[in-house]
């Protein structure tokens, strides 16, 4: 690990003056940046431990919405009863991420930016090219083991996984990120590879999370979070789904629906095309699954990956007609 | 050359003054520098769960933790359980009764997250505590034995 200093901030103000030192790199639960530095990825010269400030990790829920603290740790938003009431899908992707002693960690402002588990842009040593890592570098991973590499939202330059499950759910759920005095949506903040795939997110120089911001509403209040892994627990996705459905008065006409989808895109992945197929109509099995499908429009599947461009419809169609009562 | 840094922790209810390098982790701190040795270094990367100790009452790993982040936090570690005349934790005594390991190199940690996966409420039923225990691994396979230690031990506490 490269050698780095070690500052505490006091305060948000005291974090953003710290982090205009050339090589600073904001410190919050560390389970990813401290990892990322043992890989020989991430290279900080100076750490700024921003996880001491206090009053950044409230979490209010009221009839208009939920406001999460950036510094908000994953487990105590998994087990926030106002949260699974009204956001039971965030709740959820939150409890089935990681393990208990990692969400005890990991604070929502830095799950958000957590780096993609591609084993080759884990391993710089073994593998010097990664266009994430170092631009312009090459892509290891393309005609390497693909097996968790993206299939959507995938680039020449890239096809790393965005692995986190929270923001999927939050996708769905147009939730924003406010960056201080500057919000932004959660869809937009991250972006896709193109040919700057070492830029994941639309943060500033001098910027940091400072709380998530959900909206309520129906659909989120009646929302689920499907993750299929390679095992039971304590994995990544292989695929996961979030998905909010709003029936209409005579309880068969889906009048809201919202779909995203984990584990397969380089960014959330939210599914408009879903959610247009399906609002209006009746819930049926028969078209729910056709519209599915459209889950999964534009998907290039690599040597390794293809069986995501099947798992993913089916996680889909289950979690709509799970909400619907009908699976 | 890297700057060494002095903090103070709180270990076991013991204050320990100490210098030392910003990149090392509690568990490092723990073992190297403290010679509390009962905290084991499996992964080292937060895949294991071997290194689990409570930071301000709560499970955590600490391979994951600078030791300069837990500075003012207290920790309690696998040496911080047994009551001080030695008698042991009831999840200790749990372990020692259902032979909840074999080569015992993860159960410091099995034994950590047991105790705090209780307190959590998160140990309910066998499918409970096999879910909430899902971040100590046993390559040794104890599972079954570490499940039925776990849940007397939390039928004791209830």
């Amino acid at each position: 690990m490269k050698a780095f200093t070690y500052q505490r901030a006091g305060s948000a103000e005291d974090a953003a003056r710290l982090a205009a030192h050339p090589g600073a790199m904001l410190l919050a639960g560390g389970t990813t940046l401290l990892d990322l530095a043992k890989c020989g990825v991430a290279e900080p010269d100076m750490l700024v431990d921003i996880g001491h400030i206090s009053g950044l990790d409230a979490i209010a829920v009221d009839a208009g919405g939920a406001t999460i603290g950036a510094l908000a740790k994953m487990s105590a938003v998994a087990d926030h009863a106002g949260m699974r009431a009204a956001f039971p899908a965030v709740a959820e992707s939150l409890s089935q991420a990681a393990s208990a002693q990692l969400r005890n960690m990991a604070t929502i402002g830095g799950n958000l930016l957590q780096r993609t588990r591609c084993p080759y842009f884990r391993d710089p040593a073994a593998f010097p090219a990664c266009n994430k890592r170092d631009p312009g570098s090459g892509c290891a991973a393309i005609g390497g083991v693909t097996r968790n590499h993206a299939v959507l939202g995938t680039s020449e330059a890239c096809i790393a996984t965005y692995p986190g499950d929270l923001a999927v759910a939050l996708v769905a759920f147009d939730a924003a990120v406010r960056l201080g005095g500057r919000t932004i949506a959660v869809e937009e903040f991250f972006l896709v590879p193109g040919d700057t795939p070492a830029r994941e997110h639309a943060i500033g120089p001098g910027e940091m999370i400072t709380a998530v911001a959900i909206p309520a509403s129906p659909a989120a209040r009646r929302s689920t979070f499907l993750k299929v892994r390679d095992r039971q627990s304590y994995e990544f996705a292989a695929a996961s789904a979030a998905v909010g459905l709003e029936l209409g008065p005579d309880g068969r006409t889906i009048r809201d629906l919202r779909v995203a989808l984990g584990g397969v895109a380089t960014v959330p992945w939210r599914c408009r095309a879903v959610e247009d197929a399906l609002k209006g109509t009746l819930l049926e099995p028969e078209s729910v699954r056709a519209a599915s499908r459209l889950a999964v429009e534009g998907a290039v599947a690599q040597a390794d990956n293809a069986h995501k461009i099947d798992l993913a419809p089916r996680l889909v169609a289950r979690a709509i007609l799970s909400l619907g009562g009908l699976a | 050359m890297t700057t060494e840094i002095t903090i103070e922790l709180d270990i076991n209810g013991r204050s320990e003054t100490l210098t030392l390098d910003p990149r090392v982790t509690l568990l490092d701190a723990l073992r190297e520098h403290l010679g509390l040795t009962g905290t084991k270094k499996g992964c080292d990367q937060g895949q294991c769960g071997a290194c689990t100790v409570h930071v301000d009452g709560a499970r955590v790993l600490s391979c994951l933790t600078l030791a300069a982040q837990a500075a003012g936090r207290p920790v309690t570690t696998i040496e911080g359980l047994s009551a001080p005349g030695g008698e042991l934790h009831p999840v200790q005594a749990a372990f020692l009764e259902h032979d909840a390991f074999q080569c015992g190199y993860c159960t410091p940690g099995q034994i950590m997250s047991a105790v705090a996966c209780i307190r959590e409420g998160h140990a309910g039923s066998d499918e409970e505590i096999r879910e909430y225990m899902a971040g100590n691994l046993c390559r040794c396979g104890a599972y079954p034995h570490i499940v039925a230690a776990v849940r007397q031990a939390a039928e004791m506490a209830s």
